[in-house]
């Protein structure tokens, strides 16, 4: 490849462990980059004078992060966050890519809003935005959303959010529009009924703590029901957020007998359990609900055997308003961008999972998901990468924290692994 | 993760009663010892000792319950406090204030203790690690919230249990009705085991009892007849007007028929076997009147050392929980 | 060091001698309380009961309640009473003013009078016993105990 010294931009990352996912590269090596490609790997490009030199030595050289569930707040809360502020968190946290789920205010159910949200993200040009479109109108689980106009403008599936269908006609008739089209359903399996009114996981925690109850069968009825109409309509689907150990089972069959399904679990969910929640701790509550240690080993051993196929931050900027009231008045989630990279090497540790298959699964698996590739770290690549250091701690504070939510489950704790610099289309986006 | 008990201080004294759940045994037993004291001051000419004087106390009710309000308003008087009744229902948060905001405003006023009661779990808890953070010393004592807790209600009953049976090392005791959103119901549950009481059973139709109920360390009954045979102590729980009819039961008359306390089924526990309900009743929907106003019932006397119980923890709570 | 105290009651049932009939001997729990049951069958009158003061010691504040399983047990109409409040020892008089709040919050006698086994000085109210079997001025650093053992009533001196 010939280089054009005089307009291009040349960018070197030295003598980092390339850990590559997708090429099942594992070793030390430089990256050189012109533009927003890679040049080479190892060997220098002939002529090479680089604009930039990143030392990588000590760190790990891998694929930037594909976030499947990043909320940005943007439009219609932008007291909670930024597009500004959770973007520069992304960066913060080495993810490159992620998914925006529909559910700003008013709700992406419209061209207009998806194009305005892509054209923010181009102008500020940290990371790759890709939006969610709602998969009703209002995200009310009454009329369907132009599916059509809204992959037009850059959707790349349909989503309902935390909000239910509860018609089941509606479901249904979602399901076979999209399958008219081969776009993609993203449901986060909850029946509406059964969840109704419910706060923690329906078990002995949420007994003894008096929470009203969200029972495994909320997870296991919305499968089940979602699987069937799959069989019927033959469209694609991704379930967001299992919690449950049944829900995997349902899942693990589902795949098995070779419905075109995909899922991902949040990485609280691999780690955290409602026994957590300790006395009434706000900064506990997500939706879904973290459930039993039994349901969150199975969800680990999912992630393992592939039955899951991605782990997602879903991060959730809330402000402190959201998070100081009493535990069933708590908006759920968290802020994770920035700790998706710490707690998927943490989960990995536990698990004894070798350090590419597990950011294989916040990475390149993701990306398939999209339909999108991510790596390899080879000449010709787009150059999104992530380079970290695995041994270094970090404390999580509301000083540390780049997004705009302080509110997280490990704030005044310290986790290990940190990112040094992040690099979105050759540019650096981030540094430590 | 869990994190320090936010009602106990560094060396396991009380210093808010938020739930009996976790409390020590020997911090039970003190406050069932305390309130003896206090049974009589009621029977003295003067009905008064000034233990909380120069106190303020506000009894904070986001839920309204005149009944619980008017206990905590005496206690906190016959222990000379100043009291002063927030129906929050009707101010602050109406106007969309936040509960902490609340709770800044009355500490300003110095408040030296909040009594809550409040329709969601945890609320006590989250008022008191409040105030342990800005102004450690303001106490906290839950009055009910939600499902979660009703720790004076729990100790009362302790306390009547022990005044007619001595010792819960050889009861059988047992709670009947709407365990699922009772808060008198886990309350009990947790004082009764923590006290060394080795058989507590609880009785209910499964729509009414919580899931995974026996972590608890209870036994779970559908059938009220065998629920509480042989028992000690019958303690009946309140049910609530709206759950009398829909998706957990069909009717209260049906409920009657199957959970509510009749002479013939109270037959089958002990002779001496005392009847106890936390009011307010609702004659022949848990209770047969008959058993209400009959001889093994002490749910009068009940109220009386509910006052006594709630002098003693307000006395132990403004002294720090030393005692 | 430990003195007999069954003496000393002997002693302080003599000050006291020849009082009215209807004399009513109090104790101050827990010590006074055993002293004023022997004291009540020396002097030949009715014993009245018992005094708890916890419930309006003055030090509440700084060190909250004190643990007591005893609550006071007066038999009698304290209305119109001659009371003969009795304690073991007599030092800053708190405890005896305790007493006596908690006294009148049963009605208003028409006499009281105070009598100890050891006045050791110390006083930090204006409060003096009427009948006083030995007075022994202490180091504040030193504890003066009654100890009950087989029924044999001692006072111990110990370091504080």
């Amino acid at each position: 490849m010939s280089i054009d010294t005089t307009t291009s931009t040349q960018l070197e990352i030295r003598s980092g462990r390339v850990l590559d996912p997708a090429s099942g590269t594992d070793q030390v090596a430089s990256v050189f980059m012109t533009d927003d490609r890679i040049t080479a790997v190892g060997q220098a490009p002939a002529g090479w004078k680089p604009d930039k030199v990143l030392d990588a030595a000590g760190k790990i050289v891998t694929a930037g992060l594909v976030d499947l569930s990043a909320r940005l707040r943007e439009p219609g809360y932008e007291h909670k966050a930024t597009l500004e502020s959770e973007l520069m968190a992304a960066s913060a946290g080495g993810v490159t890519s992620l998914v925006v789920p529909p559910d700003t205010e008013p709700v992406l159910d419209e061209p207009g809003l998806v194009e305005m949200l892509k054209r923010r993200g181009w102008t500020l040009n940290q990371a790759r935005i890709y939006p969610l479109g709602a998969l009703t109108a209002g995200l009310k689980g009454e009329k369907l959303a132009e599916m059509l106009e809204l992959t037009e403008a850059g959707c790349l599936g349909f989503f309902q959010a935390d909000r239910p269908i509860v018609d089941t006609t509606v479901l249904y008739r979602a399901m076979q529009y999209a399958a008219t089209y081969g776009f993609t359903i993203w449901l986060r399996p909850e029946d509406a009924h059964l969840a109704r009114g419910g706060i923690a996981h329906d078990g002995e925690v949420a007994s003894r703590l008096g929470l009203a109850g969200i029972p495994v069968t909320a997870e296991t009825v919305a499968i089940a029901t979602i699987t069937t109409l799959m069989r019927e309509t033959g469209v694609r689907v991704h379930l967001a957020r299992l919690s449950s150990a049944k829900g995997v089972e349902l899942v693990r069959r589902a795949k098995a007998e070779g419905l075109p399904l995909t899922c991902d679990v949040g990485i609280h969910h691999l780690l955290l359990t409602d026994r957590d929640i300790g006395y009434f701790d706000s900064q506990y509550r997500f939706a879904p609900p973290l459930r039993s240690p039994a349901d969150r080993d199975a969800l680990s051993a999912a992630v393992i055997d592939g039955t899951i196929d991605a782990i997602c931050s879903d991060h959730t900027p809330t402000d402190d308003d959201e998070k100081n009231v009493p535990f069933g008045e708590a908006t759920p989630g968290a802020s994770a961008l920035e700790m998706l990279l710490p707690l998927t090497l943490k989960w990995a540790e536990q698990q004894h999972v070798p350090l590419a298959e597990a950011i294989a699964r916040i990475s390149l698996k993701p990306a398939r998901i999209l339909g999108k590739t991510q790596g390899p770290i080879t000449a010709g690549a787009l150059a999104d990468l992530c380079i970290f250091d695995p041994r270094a701690y970090w404390a999580v504070t509301r000083e540390t924290l780049v997004s705009q939510g302080k509110n997280t489950p490990w704030l005044g704790r310290e986790l290990q692994g940190k990112v040094a610099h992040t690099i979105c289309a050759g540019r650096i986006v981030y540094s430590a | 993760m869990l994190t320090t008990n936010p009602q106990l201080t560094a060396d396991k004294k009380l210093r808010h009663l938020l739930t009996i759940d976790g409390l020590p045994k020997a911090i039970i037993e003190n406050i069932l010892d305390t309130a003896a004291q206090f049974v009589s001051v009621g029977d003295r000419e003067v009905k008064k000792v000034p233990l909380l004087r120069g106190k303020s106390v506000f009894n904070l009710f986001f839920e309204n319950s005149t009944r619980t309000r008017t206990t905590f308003e005496i206690a906190a008087k016959r222990l000379s406090a100043d009291v002063i009744n927030l129906n929050i229902g009707a101010s602050s948060t109406a106007k969309g204030e936040s509960l902490i905001d609340t709770i800044d405003n009355l500490i300003a006023m110095d408040a030296d203790m909040f009594v809550v009661r409040h329709a969601q779990s945890g609320a006590p808890h989250l008022i008191a690690k409040h105030t342990n953070l800005v102004r450690p010393g303001v106490a906290v004592v839950n009055a009910g919230d939600g499902r979660h807790a009703h720790p004076t209600q729990g100790l009362l009953d302790m306390y009547t249990i022990r005044h007619y049976k001595k010792s819960f090392h050889n009861l059988s005791v047992a709670i009947v009705g709407d365990i699922l959103h009772s808060r008198v119901a886990r309350s009990g549950i947790h004082a009764l085991t923590t006290l060394g009481c080795p058989d507590v059973r609880v009785v209910g139709p499964k729509t009414l009892i919580p899931t995974e109920c026996e972590r608890m360390g209870v036994s779970v009954h559908h059938d009220m007849k065998r629920g509480i045979e042989g028992c000690d102590v019958v303690m009946m729980l309140r049910l609530q007007n709206e759950r009398m009819e829909g998706p957990l039961l069909p009717s209260a008359q049906e409920f009657y028929k199957s959970f509510g306390l009749t002479a013939e089924k109270l037959a089958r526990a002990k002779p001496d076997a005392i009847v106890m309900h936390p009011g307010p009743m609702n004659r022949g929907v848990e209770i047969e009147s008959r058993i209400a106003d009959g001889a093994q019932a002490v749910i009068l006397p009940q109220v009386t050392f509910g006052i006594a119980v709630r002098m003693a923890v307000m006395s132990i709570v403004a002294g720090g929980g030393a005692a | 060091m430990q003195l007999d105290a069954e003496q000393l009651i002997d002693v302080l049932a003599e000050k006291i001698g020849a009082t009215d009939e209807g004399t009513v001997v109090v104790g101050i729990h827990s010590g006074g309380a055993w002293i004023a049951e022997r004291l009540a069958t020396r002097l030949g009158r009715a014993l009245g009961g018992s005094i708890a003061v916890t419930l309006h010691r003055d030090d509440f504040a700084h060190r909250g309640l004190h643990p007591q399983k005893q609550s006071t047990a007066l038999d009698f109409s304290v209305d119109g009473s001659d009371v003969l409040l009795v304690d073991d020892v007599l030092e800053s008089g708190r405890t005896v003013r305790a007493a006596l709040n908690e006294l009148f919050d049963f009605g208003r006698p028409k006499r009281v009078r105070l009598a100890v086994l050891i006045d050791r000085a110390g006083r930090e109210l204006p409060i003096e016993a009427q009948f006083v079997a030995m007075t022994l001025p202490l180091d504040p650093n030193q504890a003066l105990d009654l100890t009950r053992a087989d029924g044999h009533l001692r006072f111990e001196i110990l370091p504080r």
